[in-house]
């Protein structure tokens, strides 16, 4: 009996949002009259941070503090229409559906400081703390509180936005065969060493290490978590979960947590991550979003990492102890493929 | 079904209610007296995020009979803040960004809590085994283990015990 390390490496190409008739998220945003904002969506938040991102978003471009701005993703019978969370589509799609709103919503805001002010809205900041002034004369200046509640009790006018934004539809050219499903992609770099046990089939992971290049990262932290859980769901799938480990039949498949397996506290491993950005021409202020590619790069690299270690060649997920110790009898025995 | 009365402490305050032959404590918890803090996940004690404390000891509240708790103390995470103070656990957790569906998040801050309060300064293989029995999809645990270890060395955490 030996362990043995291997070391795989995977590289990802991964395309930000899908192409299966048009691709759009829309947004609105809106002011209540003491100057505080509503970004209504439709995309749900499911811990990745949608919530957190797209608040950030509409922040920035209305020029007004981030505690003013509330993201209702409540409902979609009455939020605006959204294809959803998933494809890894949130950040863009939504984001610029947000900016567009929150741009719209912007100029109105404006307009009504400037009526109150009685210059031309041309000439008018936000210096992003609340208050609207007088481009070069800070001291002629109206927050923006004041300046959604006249739009609404003497103006007589909606601060608010609309704003949708659609990746249409690539049909395939019939002639050349060719298409543009998507506009943006995302790139990710992984190794992950591995300890194979030839006895039992065993595969443990010491180590990940990975880089990632997904736009411009508009919340750090929260691109961090992602990629920190993330890659443990693609270590699972890599390594543990299946709906049909069990033979002959379906019917002998997991029906709880007990024989349907995910890693545990204690089967983790460090991950080392490097986060590079390069801000995407169409993504919101540059961002892609992390999304499922966080779990990509680990399957392919923890297979090639099995191979490394025994010379197993494993072509089914999950890699169970059984498929190894499998391949290793019809190898005639582990065949370590030397250092990486 | 017969109906039987029950008293026992939640968060410090005295609860009575009627419960059933064979009703469960997390039932007890979210429908007999409102408190939604513990999460009925797999209802079969494999995931944890049901997770209270029974006289200080973390228990599974979807295994537990409500009738063994006549008379006990059940600390659950509605229990855990002092008003507008968060404890120590639950600080240490958004700073660290230890939640992110945050489904598991009460069971995990309740097996912290029992951790912490029998041992102070735990070693991180101590964290592991603590929450051994909770399952997160999210955060792959290292968000989680360092939030404990940082609550463990946070001053307040004796204070607020």
């Amino acid at each position: 009996m030996a362990l043995h390390r291997g070391r795989g490496f995977a590289a990802i190409n991964y395309p930000i949002g899908m192409n299966l008739g048009g691709d759009p998220s829309q947004a609105l945003v809106h002011s209540n009259p003491g100057g505080k904002f509503m970004v209504a969506l439709s995309s749900i938040d499911l811990g990745q941070g949608m919530k957190s991102v797209t608040r950030q978003i509409a922040a920035e471009t209305l020029g007004v503090p981030v505690e003013d701005v509330y993201v209702d993703t409540a409902d979609s019978d009455t939020g605006p229409h959204c294809m959803g969370s998933f494809a890894s589509r949130g950040t863009h799609r939504v984001g610029n559906a947000v900016i567009e709103a929150a741009k719209e919503a912007r100029s109105v805001m404006l307009e009504a400081a400037a009526e109150e002010l009685e210059v031309d809205p041309a000439d008018l900041v936000t210096d992003g703390k609340g208050n609207i002034h007088v481009k070069g004369a800070p001291s002629r200046s109206i927050s923006t509180a004041e300046a959604c509640g006249a739009a609404q009790f003497k103006q007589g006018r909606t601060v608010s936005g609309r704003g949708i934004f659609l990746i249409p539809l690539s049909e395939v050219d019939p002639e050349t065969g060719e298409q543009t499903p998507v506009s943006c992609f995302a790139h990710a770099a992984m190794i992950v060493d591995v300890e194979v046990d030839d006895e039992t089939g065993e595969v443990s992971v010491l180590e990940m290490n990975s880089a990632y290049e997904l736009g411009r990262a508009l919340n750090p932290r929260l691109v961090e978590q992602q990629l920190v859980g993330g890659a443990w769901m693609g270590m699972s799938h890599a390594a543990w979960e299946t709906t049909e480990p069990y033979y002959p039949d379906r019917d002998h498949g997991p029906i709880d947590f007990n024989g349907y397996l995910m890693p545990g506290p204690g089967d983790i491993a460090k991950h080392n991550i490097a986060i590079l950005e390069r801000p995407a021409p169409d993504g919101p202020y540059g961002g892609k979003g992390p999304g499922e590619m966080c779990a990509n790069p680990v399957l392919p690299a923890v297979v090639n990492a099995v191979f490394n270690a025994v010379g197993v060649r494993i072509d089914e997920l999950p890699v169970t102890p059984e498929k190894v110790l499998r391949g290793i009898r019809a190898n005639g025995g582990a065949q370590p493929q030397g250092r990486r | 079904m017969a109906r039987k009365p029950l008293q026992f402490h939640l968060n410090g305050s005295e609860k009575a209610v009627f419960v059933e032959d064979g009703q469960n404590l997390l039932d007890v918890l979210r429908r007999g007296v409102g408190d939604l803090t513990p999460k009925y996940g797999c209802g079969q004690g494999a995931c944890g995020t049901c997770t209270v404390l029974i006289d200080g000891e973390p228990h599974l509240s979807c295994l537990t009979l409500a009738e063994t708790v006549e008379g006990r103390q059940i600390t659950t995470t509605a229990g855990l803040a002092q008003g507008a103070d968060l404890h120590p656990l639950q600080k240490a957790f958004m700073d660290n960004f230890a939640a992110q569906c945050g489904y598991c998040t009460p069971g995990m801050l309740l097996a912290a809590k029992a951790l912490l309060d029998r041992n102070p300064n735990p070693s991180r293989e101590d964290v592991v085994e603590a929450i051994s029995g909770n399952i997160c999809r999210c955060t792959g645990y290292e968000p989680i283990i360092d939030a404990i270890l940082e609550a463990a060395k946070s001053r307040g955490f004796r204070q607020f015990g």
